[in-house]
């Protein structure tokens, strides 16, 4: 077989090709070409989105801006205006974010808000992550939180749990919920893959069937049944009834993420451990969970979000979190046409913490690729 | 090198199978194999693949189950008793083909783990022991590092060191070196010479038939769950007695 | 060094008490015969204080309650109840109300979660952008506050007689959502069942088609003769009843509207709050499912020259919905249970009528115990058709 001569025909670039350097950007010209107007579809397309696109944000900010009465006290003038009432948010800020709270003691509530998340704000931070830092922190917060929130002594007034309300509860259930949920998940976790049928038996059992429930049901059985399972004369707090009922079921759901994260872990590493002579528990500190929890870190923080989400399902019982408050001082005749500000208000509020924990979800997942813990 | 000429296996045997047999299901992979291991002597295992090399050492230290037979290490037999266990492994360092650090702790970490945990040492004298071995195997200055930041070769000796601040009496090798590209076989090889030298009483599963030669007292070769022939280097190598030996040798030093 | 000689080896183990204590399999079973008699006991110390409590409360057990009448009216029902009926057919009310407004949420919440699933993987920077802001803002707030939040809206709609004129296809209303429906004729029914007997003749023929093609390698293209499978027996139908083509307007008349079909507000707002909800969780799980079949898959199968229908329906489309379904499943049955949320703005599902039940009869165990197992099985149900699911398209690994 003979094969045709290639004829080689030698063209020079026209256009030096610059060399290839990943930190340069891409010129304008070139992005707008591939990511907005690649064909002339695109580029109806492109126009004709980008045209409603415009017409809304001309009415967002036109209702919610040039024409919205940031600050009245009469509704009246909100009323005549043909935009927002963000008025209505300043009007009834306090009773949204402390709900029933004793008026005159709010700024307790404001305290408490502070070293809530000055204190959290400083457990996330690795530099602080050795116990002899954070036990002594915990402690006082909680100390401080406790004695802000029920008051009864150096002469604040006692205020009952039952009337909590607003945001700090919010956060108090939201807490609550991952502190006592995630080592509850984790036993699960672990009992669904432990070398015991009985204990994988019952871990199976526990964790489907609360994951097959709506999480309405279960806050029923906080507050309906959970009464009836203890001794005549015991009482268990409402709201901590409500916040362990609430961490369960999402224990179940993280459990489900963390046994991922377990059955990430090749067997090399259990045999290694095993020829050190660890036992189980050794082996599952400090060498199982440790990577596990890492693994699964990015379903991890959608459940810690959710978590923050499920918090208002407490509406349904009629605890006051932010969401239950907001909905009852809308039931006010002179301001409940206004109720769109007031619900977007809180669904910022949520969607900022929600912000704030992915985009510190994402931090960690940095820290752990470089090896920084 | 002439190590056998210096140190003579005393003859006490520290590990010794009898009648050993394992099954995986219905599948038997292990029959009714002997095995006397004496102190300071050194095994070599050799055999095709699948022929039951690897179940046969990890039983040593029960990481698998035999299931009829007696296993006795150090005078102790290995059955369902968890003391006995627990003492067999700690006298007991293994080395993985695919090394198996802790990725997430640091060399040190990996070292001084099994030493704070299980032989209750201090963090000081456990560092120490560490850093001790850690110049053995020759990466002293690797300690800080994370296992994935290092070499295979590396990776392989820092898991030698882990076994050896156990201070174990025995140590077993499950192909040390097959997942090594060919430039670090060596290194890791002459971290294993030298252990031998010092005495250790080593069982090795290796086709690296060199090391064989010049470090094992005893070559022992395995097929299909048996035992077929172990005899000493000069006559595994000079004078097979099995056939099956000799094809497997033909085989591997044929390349 | 030569073997030893054969035989057992040291002396022969003489049992004691004591290595029973340190045996691996005594302390296993040890384990868990202690964990399972604490489950029990527990189970037993729980069980029990239930009992004294209810007897003390003189609340009655079992659910001989089920039978009772209910003496309370349901608003919105598929099935015929009136407040003389039992406690037990209110559930059922309840169920099928959760059931219908979970149907129509999965719909809404699928078609929406394609269309933005889509658009998260367009070539166009906009569209991408617009949907991974919906996405974002849709799956971060509250469920329970989108679902009030369009109650608020709903509510705050004008009365029928100003109410919103949909193009003249329906209105909405401080009174729902009302539309234009066909005229009720018999020719419906029959239609129906035309409609399931093409589907059922289209899969026949669908089989036929591949049998046929795996016995004599020449391929038929199903595509058009199984749309007129499906389509052409109902059209046949309904022509052979006469065509009938009379519409139902909605009319506004007084405070109301005649004609037409009504969902009520609350069916709406939940409907709408649960679906939007779901509908960004379903956008995610497509553009997973998208960006899951390799570029090089498609061009290997171009390199085999497979036709581009059958690169789509045996390379494309099995690998897509091996990731897409199962957690899509999972969307779904999480969807049903977000409808719970129906107590929040009454709409009569199955936990709202629960809830009633609970309070007028006190028997919250056995109240709760109906609504837990009714989701169960659903869940039960759902994982039992995925586990088939998985075990038929399972890539044989290994
Ligand atoms: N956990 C297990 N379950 C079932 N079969 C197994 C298991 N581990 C090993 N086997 C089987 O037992 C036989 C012996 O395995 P083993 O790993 O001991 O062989 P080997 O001689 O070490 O081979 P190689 O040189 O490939 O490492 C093989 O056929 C293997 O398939
Ligand atoms: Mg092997």
């Amino acid at each position: 077989m003979t094969l045709a001569p290639i004829e080689v025909v030698r063209r020079e670039a026209v256009v030096p090709v610059p060399a290839y350097d990943p930190d340069a950007r891409t010129p304008v010209g070139v992005w707008l070409k591939a990511n907005l107007f690649r064909s002339v579809g695109q580029s109806l397309l492109t126009l004709a989105v980008a045209a409603v696109l415009l017409r809304i944000l001309w009415f967002v900010l036109d209702w919610g801006v040039f024409n919205a009465v940031f600050y009245t006290t009469d509704p009246d003038v909100c009323r005549a205006a043909t935009g927002a009432c963000w008025a209505v948010v300043v009007e009834k800020h306090r009773p949204m974010l402390f709900g029933l709270y004793p008026y005159d003691e709010h700024w307790r509530l404001v305290l408490m808000m502070a070293i809530y998340l000055a204190t959290v704000v400083l457990s996330l931070w690795p530099r602080c992550w050795n116990l002899r830092f954070l036990v002594p922190l915990w402690t006082g917060a909680v100390l401080s939180i406790g004695i802000l929130m029920f008051g009864g002594v150096f002469g604040l007034p006692y205020v009952p749990t039952s009337e909590w309300g607003g945001l700090p509860l919010t956060m108090l259930l939201f807490t609550g919920t991952v502190l006592i949920g995630m080592p509850v998940a984790v036993l699960l976790a672990l009992g669904r893959r432990a070398p015991l049928p009985v204990a994988r038996g019952v871990s199976v059992v526990f964790i489907e069937s609360l994951r097959g429930v709506p999480l309405i049901t279960i806050l029923f059985v906080a507050v309906n049944v959970f009464p009836l399972f203890l001794p005549a004369g015991v009482e268990v707090n409402k709201l901590l009834r409500i916040t362990v009922g609430i961490a369960i079921f999402f224990a179940c759901y993280q459990a489900e993420v963390i046994r991922g994260g377990l059955q990430a872990i090749p067997r090399g590493q259990y045999e290694a451990a095993t020829s050190l002579s660890l036992t189980y528990w050794q082996t599952t500190r400090r060498i199982i969970l440790p990577q596990a929890l890492r693994i699964s870190l990015p379903a991890i923080t959608n459940h810690i979000i959710a978590a923050m989400k499920n918090t208002s399902f407490v509406i349904i019982i009629g605890l006051f979190d932010i969401l239950t408050a907001t909905t009852a001082v809308m039931q006010d005749p002179l301001w409940r046409r206004f109720y769109i500000e007031a619900y977007l208000f809180v669904a910022a509020v949520y969607l900022f913490f929600g912000y704030a924990l992915s985009r510190y979800a994402r931090q960690v997942e940095k820290w752990i690729a470089s090896g920084r813990i | 090198m002439t190590h056998s000429a210096q140190i003579e296996p005393t003859g006490a045997p520290v590990i010794q199978m009898r009648d050993v047999s394992k099954w995986f299901g219905q599948f038997q992979v292990l029959h009714e194999v002997d095995l006397d291991v004496g102190k300071g002597e050194r095994v070599v295992v050799c055999g095709p693949s699948g022929s039951g090399k690897s179940t046969l050492i990890r039983c040593i230290n029960r990481l698998e189950v035999h299931q009829s037979g007696q296993i006795v290490v150090n005078g102790l037999e290995l059955s369902d008793n968890v003391k006995n266990i627990e003492k067999i492994r700690r006298n007991i360092g293994m080395v993985f083909q695919n090394f198996n650090l802790f990725p997430h702790l640091t060399v040190l970490e990996n070292l001084t783990l099994g030493p704070m945990l299980t032989r209750h040492m201090k963090k000081a004298a456990a560092e120490e022991l560490a850093m001790h071995f850690l110049h053995k195997v020759r990466i002293p200055e690797q300690a800080q590092k994370y296992p994935l930041q290092l070499s295979g070769g590396q990776q392989q000796r820092v898991a030698i060191a882990r076994s050896l601040c156990m201070e174990p009496e025995i140590m077993l090798f499950d192909e040390p070196t097959s997942a090594l590209d060919p430039e670090m076989i060596k290194e890791v090889l002459d971290t294993m010479i030298e252990l031998a030298e010092s005495g250790m009483t080593m069982i090795v599963v290796t086709h690296e038939m060199g090391f064989a030669r010049t470090v094992a007292d005893k070559v022992v070769f395995m097929a299909d769950g048996r035992k077929v022939e172990a005899a000493p280097p000069e006559e595994f190598f000079g004078n097979p007695r099995e056939h099956r030996t000799r094809a497997f040798l033909d085989q591997i030093l044929k390349h | 060094m030569t073997d030893a000689t054969p035989g057992r080896l040291g002396k022969p183990p003489t049992r004691r008490p004591k290595d029973l204590l340190y045996s691996e399999s005594f302390r296993t079973a040890l384990y868990q015969v202690a964990l399972a008699a604490g489950v029990v006991l527990l189970g037993l110390y729980l069980y029990q204080n239930v009992v004294e409590n209810l007897g003390r409360q003189n609340i009655a057990t079992g659910f001989g309650f089920l039978d009772e009448v209910s003496q309370f009216e349901i608003g919105e029902r598929l099935i015929d109840y009136s407040s003389r009926d039992s406690y037990g057919r209110a559930l059922l009310v309840g169920l099928m109300n959760t059931l219908s407004v979970s149907a129509a949420g999965i719909v809404v919440a699928t078609v929406i979660g394609f269309a933005v699933g889509i658009m998260r993987v367009s070539t166009n920077w906009l569209l991408q952008r617009i949907a991974l802001t919906y996405v974002e803002i849709v799956r971060n707030i509250p469920v329970i506050l989108q679902v009030i939040f369009w109650a608020a809206v709903i509510r705050n709609l004008p009365a029928p007689r100003q109410a919103l004129d949909l193009w003249g296809l329906g209105f909405l209303s401080n009174r729902g959502l009302t539309f234009l429906l066909p005229a009720a004729h018999p020719a419906h029914v029959w239609m129906l069942a035309a409609f399931a007997a093409g589907i059922a003749a289209a899969s026949v023929a669908a089989r036929m088609a591949r049998r046929h093609r795996e016995a004599t390698g020449r391929y038929v293209d199903m595509l058009w003769p199984c749309i007129g499978l499906i389509l052409g027996p109902p059209v046949l139908v309904w022509l052979g009843f006469g065509a009938p083509h009379e519409l139902s307007f909605p009319e506004r008349q007084g405070f109301n509207f005649t004609g037409g079909a009504t969902i009520s507000p609350e069916f709406v707002a939940l409907m709408a709050g649960i679906a939007l909800y779901s509908s960004g969780f379903i956008a995610e799980i497509v553009r997973a499912g998208i960006q899951a079949t390799p570029r090089g898959q498609v061009e290997a199968a171009r390199s085999i020259a497979l036709r581009p229908r059958f690169i789509l329906r045996y390379v494309v489309l099995p690998q897509a919905l091996r990731v897409i379904v199962p957690p899509l499943t999972s969307q779904y049955v999480s969807l049903i249970k977000n409808s719970s949320i129906a107590v929040v703005i009454g709409y009569p599902d199955l936990v709202n009528i629960g809830n009633t039940v609970m309070n007028q009869t006190g028997q919250a165990v056995e109240a709760i115990a109906v609504m837990m197992t009714v989701f169960l099985a659903i869940s039960l149900v759902t994982s039992l058709a995925m586990n088939f699911y998985n075990r038929l398209v399972a890539i044989k690994e290994r």
